[in-house]
């Protein structure tokens, strides 16, 4: 449940040492090599950090099933999962794993973990790319608004709105969602990711991504896609709203800035309209720093995802991580959120190598 | 952030205070915000502190004085004013005990987080070196990674899944912690940095003074400066991470204490047959703390912001000097 402080928001977010390194020699492509190379100590951080932290309660075996155990049969499952050899040599087996892609195995299904990033990743992908469709929507027009007419009512409106949607826990917002639309107006379905009968399609599809909206297209049947984007609709509001308060803060103070700007001043003294004013001089440099923050978020809705999943039954990763979460399957845990932590490293390089192609400023 | 020259070193000390060195600076709906801010934090304080005495009946409590058990989602009457549970908890109860909870953990994780986080900023930046790079490059990967996971794993760790109070309360404000230390540590290492080679640092090394002295005399004294806007998006963080991990059962049990989160998950099933009592309450108790919380934060950040504080004075200034002389604009 992190937001961002407001003055990480504010002022460009720094990468420090990819700044630093690409300051010698400059270019793109420079910028980018560096940034990539920077995803390897970062993984290898998080997932250093997440092994150690959980040998600390001795291992995920006797941590789920322990008490239910004879010792004896313990030390054999100890012993099968090789539990009971030195911790570095379990650490170094553990990276080495990681390395040729391998992120172990679940204790209570067997399955390995890739593959339920594979079955159930499709559904997180889709989530949080409906919520940053909602965020981005709400958050930056609103953001400008409340920009423009600084300080009269309606930017004290949105930013106290902004305020309530970063207060309020993804849950409950989708629980008072889910109580207002779903059971007293009863417009919207409670939970699931579609229908019974739609799911049933759209997972026995020839080659189904798992991304419902994308098998839903494929059927061409619009009753279909109808009832898969009516599924979609509160977790995608509930997950969106809490970023889109955010966007909203960050386009507000980045527009202030640049409202006030002389080349602002400049051009609307040649007569350029207010509207355009807003529109492309104001609008245009308050980009930047949108696209840097929008990494973190990414983070952050996957974070949220795993609430959000759990409020509406949405069967994603964030659902599963919960799933092994109640019956203490601790090595599905510790997978997930390494590979997690995989995703977060590429997405943040992604967003930065984006970021340094429109604003040269990056990369020198 | 905070501008050191709000502070009048010849002011008493009551008026030298954090928030009410800002409250007489403030004006307008700033003021409003920080003021209501301050109210609904000092409320909550009060209810958490004087629980016991609020609440009509106690957190794990499922019958009355006269032995008879309370009915299974009541709705709201007089006797439980906000309904019961399906477990049979009186919602109004556990929603007052949950506030003791809550400020609990945000006292516990604020007060640990600060501690480490600062004194490693502050060694780090001061001292540099390689310690200083490796710190860097940990807490920009803690701070990149979803804290909720992250916080996952660290309640693991030290709960390993039970839920006695006091447990759940150190489990809860150390995977906070965990997540909040970073926070903390980029900004006052980025103090101690610049302040390093400032004049006054730098003759206080030549006069020989020790690195400890250095750096708690001058550097830590002149480093706190946005330490209370932090401090209130951690403590609000802190609340909702709490109630993140009781609502996918990490935090404290229904019998072992009163926790908004938990009560919020076992509302969620209720939802479907409309009853709303059950989750609106400690919803609604979540998000009004953390209201006042941002409340607090948002003002002291605004006032301290040179671009954002106190536009509508000066505005004032400006048009009443522009009234009575030209010259006041020419000046």
């Amino acid at each position: 449940m992190t937001v961002i402080p407001p003055e990480a928001i504010e002022s460009e977010p720094t990468k420090p040492q990819a700044q630093r390194s690409a300051k010698g020699g400059g270019g793109l492509g420079r910028y980018v090599l560096v940034r990539f190379l920077l995803i390897f100590p970062t993984v290898f951080i998080l997932v250093t950090l997440v092994f150690f932290l959980m040998r600390v309660i001795g291992n995920p075996i006797t941590a789920s099933v322990g008490g239910r155990l004879t010792p004896s049969q313990l030390q054999e499952r100890l012993h099968a999962a090789g539990y009971d050899r030195p911790v570095f040599v379990q650490y170094l087996e553990y990276l080495g794993n990681i390395v040729r892609g391998d992120f172990g195995t679940t204790s209570t299904d067997n399955r390995p973990i890739t593959e339920i990033i594979v079955t159930y990743g499709g559904a997180t992908a889709e989530l949080v790319f409906y919520a940053l469709i909602v965020a981005l929507l709400f958050g930056i027009p609103l953001g400008m608004l409340a920009a423009y007419v600084r300080d009269k009512w309606p930017d004290v409106l949105f930013r106290a709105l902004a305020i309530l949607t970063y207060a309020t826990p993804v849950f409950f917002g989708g629980l008072l969602l889910k109580l207002v639309f779903s059971v007293w107006l009863g417009w919207l379905p409670l939970g699931d990711r579609a229908s019974t009968r739609v799911s049933l399609i759209l997972d026995n599809i020839p080659g189904a991504t798992g991304i419902y909206i994308i098998d839903a297209l494929r059927t061409g049947n619009a009753q279909v896609i109808g009832d898969v984007l009516l599924h979609a609709v509160l977790p995608a509001l509930t997950l969106g709203l809490l970023t889109a308060g955010i966007f909203l803060r960050l386009v507000r103070a980045n527009m202030i800035g640049s409202l006030g700007s002389e080349y602002v001043d400049a051009a609307r003294s040649r007569g350029v309209r207010e509207s355009r004013l807003v529109r492309t001089h104001a609008f245009r440099p308050a980009l930047v720093p949108i696209i840097t923050v929008m990494g973190l978020q990414i983070a952050m809705l996957l974070g949220g995802s795993v609430l959000t999943e759990t409020t509406f039954g949405w069967r994603g990763l964030g659902f599963e991580l919960n799933q092994y979460l109640s019956a203490r399957d601790f090595v599905a845990v510790q997978g997930i959120v390494a590979m997690l932590a995989v995703i977060v490293a590429v997405t943040n390089f992604v967003v930065d190598v984006v970021a340094a192609f429109i604003d040269p400023r990056v990369r020198f | 952030m905070a501008d050191t020259s709000l502070v009048d070193r010849h002011e008493p000390l009551w008026k030298r205070l954090p928030v009410v060195v800002q409250l007489r600076k403030s004006t307008g709906w700033q003021r409003g915000m920080l003021v209501t801010g301050v109210v609904i934090c000092a409320l909550y304080l009060v209810v958490a502190l004087a629980a016991p005495l609020i609440a009509p009946y106690g957190f794990g409590q499922l019958q009355g004085a006269d032995g008879q058990s309370f009915p299974r989602t009541g709705s709201p009457s007089p006797e439980h004013i906000w309904g019961t549970t399906v477990g049979g908890f009186d919602v109004f109860s556990r929603v007052v005990f949950g506030a003791r909870t809550a400020v609990l953990v945000v006292v516990v994780a604020v007060v640990v987080s600060i501690t480490i986080g600062v004194i490693l900023g502050m060694v780090s930046g001061y001292l540099g070196g390689w310690l200083d790079r490796i710190l860097v490059v940990v807490a920009d990967a803690i701070y990149a990674f979803p804290s909720l996971l992250l916080a996952i794993v660290v309640s693991i760790v030290i709960s390993g899944g039970n839920s006695s109070y006091s447990g759940g309360i150190v489990a809860a404000a150390i995977s906070i912690t965990v997540v909040y230390v970073p926070q903390y540590f980029r900004v006052v290492r980025a103090e101690a940095v610049r302040l390093r080679n400032e004049a006054f640092v730098e003759s206080a090394r030549v006069l020989g003074t020790n690195p400890w002295r250095i750096m708690t005399r001058h550097v830590l004294r002149n480093s706190t400066r946005s330490l209370p806007l932090i401090l209130t998006l951690n403590a609000s963080d802190a609340i909702l991470t709490l109630a993140g991990l009781g609502f996918l059962g990490f935090g404290i049990g229904p019998t072992a204490g009163a926790e908004w989160g938990y009560d919020l998950s076992r509302a969620l099933s209720d939802v479907a047959s409309g009853v709303w009592w059950t989750g609106v309450f400690p919803g609604v108790a979540i998000v009004v703390l953390v209201l006042g919380v941002t409340f607090i934060g948002e003002s002291l950040n605004d006032i301290s912001d040179p671009r954002l504080r106190a536009r509508r004075r000066l505005k004032q200034l400006v048009s009443r000097r522009g009234a009575t002389s030209t010259e006041g604009a020419a000046a």
